[in-house]
C-alpha cells in the first residue's frame, strides 16, 4: 500500500453529471506520491467536484478513481478506508461549533483511528503550534477569526496523519488580510512531502508550492504544466484568456 | 433595586402614573384570590366540619393527600414510591449538570439504570418486596410513571424516526413517514381506546396484557411521532458542510450523527422538545378514559364522595397547581441545555 511506485491518485475517464449539467466530462489525472498540484479554472468548471470525487463526497457517474491503489466503489467500508488517508479542507472551514478547537482536532483520531486520547491531544497541540495558534486550543470556533478557523480546519485534517491533503478553495471565504496567514501554512506544509491537491484562485500559491498546475474548463482538463511554463507559455487559447483575466491586476 | 425601580417603573411622570395604576389594579384583582386561598382558608382537619367556609377548604386535599399522591397503592408499601422518586431524581440529576454531557454514555446509562430500578421498586414481586399490581397505582405517582416512561421511550424513538425520515433508503423512509403521519393524525384518546379495547381483540385468546402497559405503549408511540418531527426540524437546520466535514474525517453514519450532527440539532430544538414533553405530561390525564386514575382522575373521583360534595374548586386548583409546578420546573430545567456554549453564542469559557 505504501509502495511509492503506486500513484497517489489515478482518475480515468471520470464523468459526473448533475441532472442535465455535466460537471466533470471525462477527466484523466494521475498524481504521483508526494506531488503537489494546484487546480484552477473559471467558476463552474468542475474544480470542486474534481477534488470532492477523490474522497467520495461526490460520487462519479462513470470512469474509475483509485486512491493509493484502492478503487472507489462507493461501499461505506471502502470510503472509510480511503478517508482515513485523505484529509480535506473546505472553503467554509466546517469546524464543529459545539466543540472546542482541541475537541475538533481530537475527535477523528480518537473515534476513528483509535488513538489514545492523551496521544491525540499532544498531537493536536503540536499541530496547533505548527499552524501558529497554540493559544486557541480551548476556545470555541465561533470566537476565532476566519483565518484562525481555517488554520484549525487544516490542523484538524492533519491530525488524522493523512497521506493526501485536499484543499477546496481554502482562502475564498476569507477577508483579504487573512488570506496570507492561511497561504503561509499551506506553503509550509507543501515542504513536507505530502501529496496535495489544492483548488485555488491564488496564483501566487501555485507559483510557491505547485509541481504542476491543472487548468480545468467545462469539466475537462484543458492544460497541465509546471507553474513556470503554465504562467509564461500557456499552450491553449482558453488558458491564455483565463490567465489574462485573473492576472490583470 | 431602587435603581431598577426608577428606571423600569418610574422613568417619567406619565410612566410613573401608569405604573402605580397597574400595580393598584393587580393588587385589587389579586386580593380576593389571596384571601380565599391563604388568609381565610382552612388547612387541616378530617371532615368538612373542620372548614369554616370563609375561604378555601384545603382540608379536602390534605385529608386525601395520600390517595392523590399514591392512588390505591397499599399504605404499608408507599415508602417504595418515595424511594423510587428519590432514586429517579438522583439518576436524572447528572443529565442537568453543566459538564456532564462530556460523557453522555455514562450519564444516559445511569438514567436508564435509575428507571429500571424504579420499575422494580414499584412493581415488586422480587427482593422480598410484595407484588403491587398496576391497577392499584394511581394519583400523581401514575401521572409521573406515564410521563417518565413516555418521555424516556419517545425521545430515542423520535430521534430514530427523524433519522429514518431523512434516510436515503426509500423503504425505510416510507415506513417512518407512514408511522409519523399515522400516529400524528389520530387523537390520543382514540389511541388509548384502541390500546384498551381493540388490542385485546387482536391478541390470541387468553393472552392478557397489562392495561397500564398498553397505555404506556400508546402514549410513547404517540409522543414519538411528535418528537420525530421536532428533531427533524433540528436536523434540517444543520448545514450540509457539517455532514461533509464529519464524513471527510472518516466518521461513518452513526458516529457522524451521534458526535457531530445530533448534539447540534437537538440543542437547536430544545424549546420544541420541551413543548412536546410538557404536552405529553398534560396528556397523561387522558388515561382516565381507559379507567386509569392519574392525579386529576383521583381528584375527580374524590369529588364524587358524598361527604365532600361541593369542593370541586379546591380539587381542581390543587390538580392545576401540581401540573403547573411540574411543567414549569421542566421548562426551567431545559434552559440548562440551551445555555451551554458552542452553538449560536459566544464562548463563555
Amino acid at each position: 500500500m505504501s509502495d511509492a511506485s503506486i500513484p497517489a491518485i489515478v482518475m480515468e475517464g471520470v464523468i459526473r453529471r448533475f441532472g442535465a449539467f455535466t460537471a466533470l466530462d471525462g477527466v484523466d489525472l494521475t498524481v504521483a506520491q508526494g506531488e503537489r498540484i494546484v487546480v484552477c479554472g473559471p467558476s463552474g468548471s468542475g474544480k470542486s467536484t474534481l477534488v470532492r470525487c477523490i474522497n467520495g463526497l461526490e460520487r462519479h457517474d462513470e470512469g474509475t478513481i483509485a486512491v493509493n491503489g484502492v478503487q472507489l466503489d462507493g461501499l461505506p467500508r471502502t470510503m472509510q478506508r480511503i478517508r482515513r488517508d485523505v484529509g480535506m479542507v473546505f472553503q467554509q472551514f466546517n469546524l464543529f461549533p459545539h466543540m472546542t478547537v482541541l475537541e475538533n482536532l481530537c475527535l477523528a483520531p480518537v473515534k476513528v483511528a483509535g488513538v489514545p486520547s492523551a496521544e491525540a491531544e499532544s498531537r493536536a497541540r503540536t499541530l496547533l503550534a505548527r499552524v501558529r495558534i497554540p493559544e486557541q486550543a480551548d476556545k470555541y470556533p465561533s470566537s476565532l477569526s476566519g483565518g484562525q478557523q481555517q488554520r484549525v480546519a487544516i490542523a484538524r485534517a492533519l491530525c488524522m496523519e493523512p497521506r493526501i491533503m485536499l484543499f477546496d478553495e481554502p482562502t475564498s471565504a476569507l477577508d483579504p488580510e487573512m488570506i496570507g496567514e492561511v497561504l503561509d501554512v499551506i506553503v509550509e506544509l507543501a515542504g513536507d512531502g505530502m501529496t496535495m491537491i489544492c483548488v485555488t484562485h491564488e496564483m501566487g500559491l501555485a507559483r510557491a508550492m505547485a509541481d504542476r498546475v491543472v487548468f480545468l474548463d467545462a469539466g475537462r482538463i484543458v492544460e497541465q504544466a509546471p507553474p513556470e511554463r503554465f504562467f509564461s507559455a500557456p499552450e491553449s487559447e482558453r488558458t491564455r484568456q483565463f490567465l489574462a483575466r485573473i492576472l490583470r491586476h | 433595586m431602587t435603581g431598577w425601580l426608577r428606571v423600569r417603573l418610574f422613568p417619567g411622570p406619565v410612566n410613573g402614573v401608569v405604573s402605580v395604576l397597574l400595580l393598584a389594579a393587580i393588587v385589587w384583582a389579586m386580593a380576593p384570590v389571596v384571601d380565599w386561598a391563604f388568609i381565610s382558608a382552612d388547612w387541616f382537619g378530617t371532615t368538612r366540619a373542620d372548614c369554616s367556609g370563609a375561604g378555601a377548604c384545603w382540608v379536602f386535599v390534605t385529608a386525601r393527600i395520600g390517595q392523590f399522591l399514591y392512588g390505591f397503592y397499599p399504605e404499608t408499601e408507599r415508602w417504595r414510591v418515595d424511594v423510587a422518586a428519590l432514586c429517579l431524581a438522583l439518576g436524572l440529576a447528572p443529565l442537568f449538570m453543566a459538564r456532564a454531557m462530556r460523557g453522555p454514555g455514562l450519564v444516559f446509562g445511569l438514567a436508564f439504570g435509575a428507571l429500571v430500578l424504579c420499575g422494580m421498586l414499584l412493581i415488586g414481586g422480587a427482593f422480598g418486596l410484595p407484588y403491587v399490581p398496576t391497577r392499584r397505582w394511581g394519583g400523581l405517582m401514575l401521572t409521573l410513571v406515564v410521563a417518565v416512561v413516555g418521555i424516556a421511550a419517545s425521545f430515542p424513538l423520535g430521534i430514530l424516526l427523524a433519522l429514518g425520515r431523512r434516510s436515503r433508503l426509500p423503504v425505510l423512509r416510507g415506513l417512518c413517514v407512514a408511522f409519523i403521519e399515522l400516529w400524528r393524525g389520530v387523537p390520543l384518546i382514540t389511541v388509548l381506546f384502541m390500546a384498551s379495547v381493540m388490542l385485546p381483540l387482536f391478541l390470541p385468546g387468553g393472552a392478557e396484557m397489562d392495561k397500564l402497559l398498553r397505555a404506556l405503549i400508546g402514549v410513547s408511540l404517540f409522543a414519538a411521532a411528535y418528537m420525530a418531527e421536532v428533531v427533524r426540524g433540528g436536523l434540517q437546520a444543520i448545514p450540509v458542510g457539517q455532514y461533509e466535514a464529519a464524513s471527510a474525517l472518516g466518521l461513518g453514519y452513526w458516529r457522524s450523527h451521534a458526535l457531530v450532527i445530533l448534539p447540534q440539532a437537538l440543542r437547536h430544538v430544545v424549546p420544541g422538545i420541551v413543548n412536546t414533553i410538557i404536552g405529553l405530561f398534560k396528556d397523561t390525564t387522558l388515561v382516565l378514559v381507559i379507567g386509569l386514575f392519574d392525579l386529576l382522575g383521583m381528584v375527580q373521583a374524590a369529588l364524587t364522595d358524598p361527604n365532600w360534595l361541593g369542593y370541586s374548586l379546591e380539587g381542581y386548583v390543587f390538580a392545576g397547581v401540581m401540573f403547573w409546578a411540574f411543567c414549569f420546573s421542566m421548562s426551567r430545567l431545559s434552559l440548562r441545555f440551551e445555555r451551554r456554549p458552542g452553538v449560536g453564542q459566544e464562548d463563555t469559557a
